[in-house]
């Protein structure tokens, strides 16, 4: 089983990219859960949300203890919130950032999703959409494949413009 | 009520409160506070105020607060009143509600803590929907509104529930705004010099609910009541004194566009259903006025 | 067809398959996607339901109740607080005979406010006599509300039924979900009793100290009559659609010597506790009770049970372990674990069963003796 812990702040669409991600997966054959945790958020509060991918059903609820991966769509969030906590050895951290980030002891990549979502005019209530994005660069990390990435997009939103933004971040997805 | 008011210094709501950016609820209760002052318990059934709060070992409000199930505050409000009453203390009861919790799940008991004359204030705070669970439509949804339960605009008018609470007959009642926390200050001090039941209904635009940027809060206020979609009025044992800002919507409102373009959830709005709109606007004026100007 | 959809949204996909004639719901959360899922079929068309969004949980049953004597089919759903505001009028839909079916988002009850997940809100309506059923997965929580309104409109049954979902952990996750079309599975309803001008009759009105316990009997005679009911509709579910459930869902069960009993997902994360305990040369099995009401006879014999409650009665015990105990009339280690939404995992389980003490009661998080 991969486990995938997201970390992003309430209204930025964290939930939803747990959702694609699994969609995804099960796209490509796997079984898979999303999960939000719910604390007592609100819009612009640190949030998780919990991914499962495995080849049999999942018969696990509880939070994820000991991640495989981090995805964090806002790296403010690193400042109130230890993002690495539980992460296996060698597991992978995917951050929303310009600039590559270093993570002693895993491996990390970085993408600019803010950047691309802009570009694109991925934007609502003034918050760029970063969850479609973001499918994009963990196609290219490998978790899921690029067609059952854009078959999961095309499946929940409407705008093609959100499989632009993956596809972008695909390119750019630096590891 | 033109005057400027001292606003006292002390602060009631602490930092850091579970308030979404731009949250008008959390903005009023500051000024309610302030013009209540210390000796007051406030009564707060299920609402975003019940969140905002904050979590157990923590609460971010300096006075008592009961939290109560959602139909039951003016009920708990009419004991409690009674109960510090008895024991000679003048201690504020205020009921802090959201519009659920008094048009729809709360009505009830609230009809009967004003009917029995409970000497209590009772303050809605109207985000025009159930804003704690997610934005479902309440009966204080404007016609017009998406809300995830009405996801193609209600097509049920808002109740008007100053009408219910004046048909009680209560000593005071007033409208008022968090985007005019001077004159919701006044009018909260006001309501709390009166002995038997007093209401003021607050309209608090949300951000997420009503899907406009959270730097607007002040700003939806204010355009909802310079196109009269919200008026500013007072009711003092049945007499009716328009606030000057109403009245300077009355004589010449903003289109009422200029409210309804920001706004998400008027999104795909109709020509029909907005003149509608203009027209219960106009209405209301007019009652309004002629309550004013009688006798 | 194949979807991925939360427990709530499979609820509401279930609801619009059987096109209920009349809805009635009031949103609380974690139910309120089930409401708004369905607000959104019927705005969109693709449910012809009247849907009444009306001011509160009490007047939500009484809406069902009035729409569902007329002979329609009805439905609402609700969790926690708003199921015990409908106390009253669930009692009234049961002894109206009325087969509503409601989904419940099993949530714990304040003071203080806690969203999370817990059961003591539907198993304070155990007496109601209402049906329930408990489901673990979004798939069954999808086919269990299908196979609900057959069992409710069966000629023995015409009782209510309530299909549990643990809040958040099944009502909002996303799992794989086929959906069917059940076509005559459900035949339309035929509700005896239904309102008739040409046929006037008086409903629930006075009724002397002579009569009204053959009513009541009457409740009692149709509750044990849908346990035929239930396991013909689950079999005849399988034959067409596939998917075979019963009123437990055993695990492992055949060769052990101590079996874990839960309901909801906590139950099926037991497997996972198995499976673990199987490995260390534990021969543990999990018992997932599905139906509560009627209660099954559950097969226990010659083995010690661990019951997982999450839920509570004051001054009494765990409900499911009290139960059990009423039943087999053995001991059992009864562990408290999960109240408003506590976090248990599936090494917790594992350990209660390491460090059960048969005859004791357990709190998780409370008593470290364990």
């Amino acid at each position: 089983m991969f486990e995938i812990r997201i970390h992003s702040r309430g209204g930025q669409g964290g939930v939803t990219a747990a959702r694609l991600l699994a969609l995804a997966a099960i796209h490509d054959g796997k079984y898979a859960t999303a999960a939000p945790f719910y604390g007592a958020e609100r819009r612009g509060a640190p949030i998780v949300s919990f991914v499962r991918i495995d080849d049999k059903p999942i018969r696990i609820y509880s939070q994820i203890k000991k991640p495989d991966m981090i995805v964090v769509l806002d790296a403010s969030v690193m400042d109130v919130v230890d993002v690495l906590q539980g992460l296996k050895t060698g597991g992978k951290v995917l951050v929303n950032s310009q600039q590559k980030k270093e993570f002693p002891g895993f491996s990390s990549g970085h993408v600019d999703l803010t950047g691309i979502a802009l570009k694109e005019n991925l934007v609502v209530s003034g918050s760029p959409i970063l969850n479609t994005p973001v499918i994009g660069a963990l196609a290219k990390m490998g978790i899921v494949s690029t067609e059952s990435a854009k078959k999961a997009i095309r499946e929940m939103f409407s705008d093609e413009r959100n499989v632009k933004a993956a596809e972008a971040a695909y390119r750019e997805m630096n590891a | 009520m033109d005057t400027i008011a001292e606003i006292p210094k002390e602060e009631y709501i602490l930092k850091c409160t579970s308030a979404c950016a731009g949250c008008s609820d959390s903005l009023a209760l500051r000024y309610v506070l302030k013009a209540a002052g210390a000796d007051t318990v406030l009564v707060v059934p299920a609402c975003c105020t019940s969140v905002i709060q904050g979590i157990y070992p923590n609460t971010a409000f300096k006075i008592p607060v009961y939290n109560i199930a959602f139909g039951a505050a003016a009920a708990c409000a009419s004991g409690m009143s009674n109960a510090f009453r008895a024991a000679g203390k003048k201690t504020n009861v205020i009921v802090y509600a959201g519009d659920g919790g008094t048009l729809d799940i709360g009505i009830q008991a609230m009809s009967g803590a004003f009917e029995r004359g409970t000497d209590f204030l009772y303050i809605c705070y109207d985000n025009e929907a159930y804003g704690n669970t997610g934005m479902q439509r309440s009966s204080g949804t404007p016609l017009g509104a998406r809300t995830t339960t009405t996801p193609a605009g209600k097509t049920d008018a808002k109740k008007d529930i100053d009408a219910i609470i004046a048909a009680h007959d209560p000593p005071y009642m007033a409208t008022a705004a968090a985007a005019y926390p001077q004159d919701l200050f006044k009018k909260v001090q006001k309501a709390l010099t009166f002995r038997g039941p007093s209401f003021i209904h607050l309209l608090a635009p949300c951000p997420p609910g009503w899907r406009y940027s959270t730097e607007k809060t002040v700003e939806m206020g204010k355009l909802a009541v310079k196109t009269g979609m919200w008026v500013l009025y007072e009711r003092e044992y049945g007499k009716v004194t328009i606030g000057a800002q109403s009245k300077a919507a009355m004589k010449k409102p903003l289109p009422l566009e200029e409210y309804l373009a920001p706004q998400g959830r008027f999104k795909g709005i109709d020509a029909k259903t907005v003149d509608i709109l203009k027209q219960r606007i106009a209405k209301n004026f007019a009652k309004l006025a002629a309550e004013e100007a009688a006798p | 067809m194949k979807k991925i959809a939360t427990g709530n949204k499979a609820v509401a996909e279930a609801v619009k398959e059987v096109r209920p004639d009349v809805i009635a719901a009031y949103p609380i959360t974690p139910q309120t996607e089930v409401v708004e899922q369905i607000a959104e079929f019927v705005t969109s068309g693709e449910m012809k339901s009247r849907y009444i969004a009306v001011e509160s949980e009490h007047s939500a049953m009484a809406a069902c109740i009035g729409a569902s004597i007329t002979g329609a089919r009805t439905f609402t759903a609700t969790s926690s607080h708003g199921l015990l505001y409908m106390h009253e009028m669930t009692n009234w839909a049961a002894g109206a005979r009325l087969p509503i079916v409601m989904a419940n988002i099993n949530r714990s009850l304040g003071p203080g406010w806690n969203i999370w997940a817990e059961h003591t809100d539907a198993l304070q309506e155990r007496d109601t006599g209402w049906l329930q059923v408990y489901v673990s997965t979004v798939q069954e929580a999808y086919d269990a509300t299908l196979m609900a309104f057959r069992i409710a409109e069966h000629n023995d049954v015409l009782l209510p039924v309530m299909v549990n979902l643990d809040g958040f952990l099944l009502s909002h996750i996303m799992q794989p979900l086929e959906t069917v079309e059940p076509g005559d599975f459900i035949p339309p309803l035929h509700l005896p009793h239904a309102i008739d001008v040409k046929n006037p009759a008086g409903y629930g009105g006075l009724t002397g100290p002579d009569q009204q316990f053959k009513f009541r009997w009457d409740i009692e005679r149709s509750m044990r009559d849908s346990v035929k009911v239930i396991e013909e509709t689950e079999n005849a579910f399988a034959k067409r659609f596939g998917r075979k459930y019963g009123f437990t869902d055993d695990y492992r069960c055949d060769d052990a010597d101590v079996i874990v009993v839960a309901m909801g997902t906590l139950g099926k994360e037991a497997e996972v506790a198995i499976d673990l305990l199987r490995t260390e040369g534990i021969k543990a099995g999990s018992m997932r009770l599905r139906w509560l009401r009627p209660f099954p006879k559950l097969h226990l014999k010659g083995k010690q049970v661990v019951v997982i409650d999450r839920d509570y009665s004051f001054g009494r015990g765990g409900i499911l372990a009290t139960e059990i105990m009423a039943q087999t009339k053995e001991e059992v280690f009864s562990v408290i674990a999960g109240i408003g939404g506590q976090e248990v995992t599936y090494e917790d389980v594992a350990d209660f069963v390491r460090k059960r003490k048969m005859g004791t009661e357990f709190w998780f998080g409370v008593n470290s003796h364990v």
